[in-house]
């Protein structure tokens, strides 16, 4: 089999405070290979963010990466110096933020920003730098990007600004790009537009993106695989039609029912009880106990670990049995 | 039909955006409004849930706005159960009137002054509009309006940032709910919040409804969350509605061509295997909308005469809509919708 661009084994983020040590992201493991597109979806707080954040070695101090490890195409990265990891970012990491503007700068011409960074990482002249800046800009939907591309990013509306944020993380041609909330702060139809982009520029460059994001409409039209999260933990990952379509973890399943339907009518909504729990109440056993429709005694007492329950599917669930794949 | 709780007529709001008194005459520019509301009209029934939808600036909040008197309309006119609401209703009985609506925002925290108590933030329209005159019974009150949304009276003692953002938008239902309103404007209620506390939230606006016999103009940009909630729905486009529909012939015939593309644009949560078609353009600046209709630069079916005149609001089969193409049978029906052909499990 293939080696997976990147791999991520066993990864917990802690947060000391004054009150005891948190954990944000507990001994969490997932696999993204290469033209693949891995959703990462659960509700606020579930450590989406903090997820990517570990992989681009960005966590703010004083949270830290304390256990577990990840590799980008078979070499360890989340030991290696700080230079070393500012290398990797932009050059085999691209990352897309929600707010395009933080990723700009307002100050210059979107022209100087594109063919610096593709400069900074590829060996590449002024001028084969600026061909490569607008053919980007085109590819993402810059109309006329050859005129655009010399205007300042005020100059853009703001699905403009996003697909220029896109073209910046993909112009050094990086193996993974991390998309936390990319279509977050826009309109749907905008949102669609950048939904596309992302998708063919995947397959066109056998890019692996992790998208993380709490829009499971997004996940349904872009991801091949989808990971759930709940309070910090891995609850289900799988490909993504089999996880929206039948849905094994109890969290899961609640929040596929919460979402309103465009097809079917309902008089309610399926309702999870309760909220999740704050890093520093987090329940003994299943995280999800509490909130749970289906909770029995193992529950209360045992974490379950997110292990393989079918082909291609892990599950942290004491309701689904362990299958040693074959 | 009985007469309607609210009617708006060629509702109307300009804001002046123009750069100071100087810069204009230095840099010789005229001033600038931009049109967030214009000649707007539609009605709501008693008991009716009127959802309104479209994309950032098309006027959603700015109506909202209007009809619960936080701005003032430049043009036209909000009739609230047979009585004008922007024309010199004072004193007593603007009071009166004011008492029977009210409004929930987006953001619960904005909305909670942060140093209050909850006790205090729901109780503060029973002291305004005088119901429950002593301490005690206001307390009271309070504790059983905590109770209908699903907190605790003990909850009351707690300050706004004590409590989670579901928790919160709770608080603000309870305060609205305080002065036995008819009427809710619900702008965005939901928009913070994720989709696990959304569920909570809709279900809580669903069952107060059914209890209390509300009426609600519920303002949205998500289509499903709409078509959940909303017995009728007028879609808005740069601060003109350009449809207006019961909700399940929007949703299985929408007329407009950007209620279709709107439409298309959802994406397929279900995994339905529908496919969507490109999305074309950008929305334009409010401040220099296309002429004509404002949909043109992006609509597939513009011709001349798009370009040139504004079309009005028409009945087309029973429900307006604003489209110089619909009115001239130039429109094929859209290919019935495939998301509206798929039945429940
Ligand atoms: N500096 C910090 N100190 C302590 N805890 C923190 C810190 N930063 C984040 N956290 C906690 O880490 C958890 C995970 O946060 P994260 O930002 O990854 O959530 P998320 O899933 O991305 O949520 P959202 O959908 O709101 O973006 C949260 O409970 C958050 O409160
Ligand atoms: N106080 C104001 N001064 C100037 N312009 C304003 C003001 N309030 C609103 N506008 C403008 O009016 C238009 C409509 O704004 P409004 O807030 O009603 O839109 P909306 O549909 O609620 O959008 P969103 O989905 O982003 O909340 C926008 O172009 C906005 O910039
Ligand atoms: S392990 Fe138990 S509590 Fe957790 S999700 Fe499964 S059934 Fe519910
Ligand atoms: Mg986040
Ligand atoms: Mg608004």
């Amino acid at each position: 089999m293939a080696e997976p661009v990147l791999s991520v084994k066993n990864l917990t983020v802690q947060f000391p405070t004054r009150r005891g040590v948190l954990t944000a992201v507990d001994d969490i493991s997932f696999d993204i290979m290469a033209g693949e597109v891995l959703g990462v979806v659960g509700e606020s707080g579930a450590g989406k963010s903090m997820t990517g954040a570990a992989v681009i070695g960005l966590i703010e101090p004083p949270g830290r990466i304390s256990g577990g490890e990840i590799r980008l195409k078979g070499e360890r990265i989340d030991n290696i110096a700080p230079d070393a990891m500012r290398a990797i970012r932009g050059r085999r990491i691209g990352m897309i933020f929600q707010d395009p503007l933080t990723s700009l700068n307002p100050l210059y011409r979107i022209s100087q920003q594109i063919i610096e960074t593709i400069r900074t990482h590829l060996h590449v002249g002024e001028a084969e730098a600026r061909k490569r800046a607008i053919k980007l800009l085109d590819d993402v939907g810059i109309p006329d990007a050859a005129r655009r591309i010399d205007d300042y990013p005020h100059q853009f509306s703001g699905g403009m600004r996003q697909r220029v944020v896109i073209a910046l993380a993909l112009c050094a041609e990086p193996d993974l790009v991390i998309a936390d909330e990319p279509t977050t702060a826009l309109d749907v139809s905008v949102q669609a537009q950048i939904i596309d982009v992302m998708k063919e520029l995947c397959r066109e460059r056998n890019a692996a993106i992790m998208l993380v994001t709490h829009d499971m409409g997004v996940i349904a039209e872009t991801a091949d695989r989808v990971a759930v999260m709940y309070a910090g933990r891995l609850a289900e990952i799988g490909p993504v039609r089999d996880v929206i379509k039948n849905a094994f973890h109890p969290y899961t399943q609640g929040l596929m029912g919460s979402i309103p339907s465009l097809t079917t009518d309902l008089d309610r909504l399926l309702q999870i009880p309760g909220s999740m729990p704050r890093l520093s109440a987090i329940p003994k056993g299943c995280p999800f106990n509490p909130r749970c429709p289906k909770v029995f005694d193992r529950c209360r007492i045992e974490r379950p670990d997110a292990d393989p329950v079918a082909p291609d599917r892990r599950v942290a669930c004491w309701l689904y049995p362990e299958v040693t794949p074959a | 039909m009985s007469a309607p709780l609210l009617d708006v007529r060629h509702l109307s709001r300009r804001f002046d955006v123009s750069k100071p008194w100087l810069n204009r005459v230095i840099e010789r520019i005229p001033r600038v409004h931009v049109r967030a509301v214009d000649d707007v009209s539609f009605e709501i029934a008693k008991g009716e849930t009127f959802a309104l939808v479209g994309e950032s600036g098309s006027g959603k909040s700015t109506i909202a706005r209007l009809i619960v008197g936080l701005l003032k309309p430049s043009d036209g006119e909000i009739i609230f159960d047979g009585k004008s609401l922007a024309r010199g209703l004072k004193g007593a009985e603007a009071r009166r009137l004011r008492r029977r609506f009210q409004m929930i925002f987006q953001d619960p925290f904005a909305s909670l002054n942060p140093r209050w108590r909850v006790t205090e933030i729901v109780a503060e329209p029973l002291k305004v509009f005088n119901t429950h005159k002593s301490d005690r019974e206001r307390r009271k009150r309070v504790g059983e309006l905590l109770s209908l949304v699903g907190l605790s009276p003990e909850d009351g003692a707690k300050f706004p940032h004590q409590f989670s953002g579901g928790q919160r938008q709770r608080v603000a239902i309870a305060r609205a709910l305080a002065a036995n309103p008819e009427f809710i404007v619900c702008d965005e209620p939901t928009s913070a919040l994720d989709v696990s506390v959304q569920a909570q939230i809709l279900n809580l606006m669903k069952d107060l409804q059914a209890e209390f016999g509300l009426t609600y103009v519920f303002i949205s940009h998500n289509l499903s969350v709409v078509r959940h909630m909303a017995n009728r729905i007028g879609v808005l486009y740069l601060g003109r509605l350009v449809e207006v529909a019961p909700s399940h012939d929007l949703f299985a015939r929408p007329q407009h061509p950007y209620t279709r593309m709107l439409l298309d644009a959802v994406p397929d949560v279900e995994m339905t295997g529908r496919r969507r078609k490109k999305v074309e353009g950008e929305i334009p600046s409010p401040l220099n909308p296309p002429s004509g209709c404002a949909f043109n630069p992006r609509c597939p079916f513009a011709n001349e005469r798009c370009r040139i005149e504004v079309p009005a609001l028409k009945p087309w089969r029973g429900q307006p809509v604003a489209c110089h193409g619909i009115e001239e049978g130039r429109i094929p029906d859209g290919p019935a919708q495939p998301i509206a052909s798929v039945t429940a499990p």
